[in-house]
């Protein structure tokens, strides 16, 4: 992933709540399908991994702090999916 | 630590755009202190960072599992939620942190007054965000729900409520190091007390974008 400047993380990170908000205001997540929830929260993803990288400055640090938290990010995301599938089924 | 020379970062860097980086702020890469991995802030802080990770993480997964039993009552609950509050604590966390990122930055170039201003913005983000869930635990309230209501709203109340309780520490920690600051208490040679704070902060808001799309948003 590119460093962008601290100003442009900001911007993507709004452009991206924005995103969130319309997937909620549209009503899209709930159509009974998993695809408005994988974007939803690969959005999330997203964000989080600009947060950890940029603003926690894990770029720059220790790669077993950067897993860690990112992983962290990454597992609790995929549990949510998966419990979102399940509740499909 | 302190020796790198610019060199040393460029070469490290995969981008470097001097000119829009003075437009678009300074670069990260060009205002990393040092090019030697390093955990920005205190390690012990940082170890109860991992533990608040760890807790809300069950918290969050509790939730959606939770969900998978109650799926109509959930998305029934859900729909009483107010999404534009929840967007707009969204976008006065990430704001929070983008200026407490900023204070960081500034600091470590020596300028301290800027540093400071940067802080009390993100006070105000931070301030903003109380407003704003305080309103809406009132509306809640004021129609009758708790923690006994039902599964739903009790996990609404307990995740919202425990990270607010993390935004209130936040803003003590802010308000305590834009003190210091505003003193000139922190420079390039010394930030450890600012990083840890910002730390602090940062994880506040990587909370809540897994909590809105998740509590807000999914159904």
């Amino acid at each position: 992933m590119p460093a962008f400047s601290r100003t442009r993380v900001w911007l993507i990170l709004l452009a991206i709540t924005a995103t969130t908000y319309w997937i909620g205001e549209a009503g899209l997540s709930g159509d009974g399908s998993m695809a408005p929830v994988l974007a939803l929260f690969g959005l999330a993803f997203a964000k989080g991994l600009l947060v950890c990288l940029d603003f926690l400055e894990l770029r720059h640090a220790p790669a077993l702090w950067r897993w860690l938290v990112v992983g962290w990010l990454a597992l609790v995301l995929a549990l949510i999916v998966l419990a979102y599938w399940i509740s499909l089924r | 630590m302190h020796g790198s020379t610019p060199t040393a970062l460029s070469s490290e860097s995969n981008e470097m755009h001097p000119a829009t980086d003075a437009l678009a702020g300074v670069h990260l890469h060009a205002q990393a202190p040092d090019a030697t991995p390093r955990l920005r802030g205190d390690l012990g802080v940082w170890l109860v960072i991992l533990l608040e990770l760890l807790t809300f993480a069950i918290l969050f997964v509790s939730f959606a599992f939770a969900r998978t039993r109650e799926v109509a009552l959930f998305n029934a609950s859900q729909a009483t939620l107010n999404l534009n509050a929840g967007a707009l604590n969204t976008v006065l966390l990430i704001s929070g942190s983008w200026c407490v990122a900023s204070a960081v930055a500034a600091v470590r170039r020596n300028a301290s007054v800027v540093g400071a201003r940067w802080l009390l913005a993100a006070l105000a983000c931070g301030g903003g965000f109380a407003v704003v869930k305080l309103g809406e635990y009132a509306q809640k309230l004021a129609s009758g729900v708790d923690l006994s209501t039902n599964t739903f709203y009790m996990f609404y109340i307990l995740l919202t409520g425990f990270h607010f309780l993390h935004v209130v520490v936040g803003m003590l920690a802010i308000a305590y190091l834009w003190v210091k600051t505003r003193r000139g208490r922190y420079g390039s040679e010394d930030c450890h007390a600012l990083e840890t704070g910002a730390a602090f902060w940062h994880m506040v808001d990587l909370l809540w974008i897994v909590l809105f799309p998740l509590v807000y948003v999914m159904r």
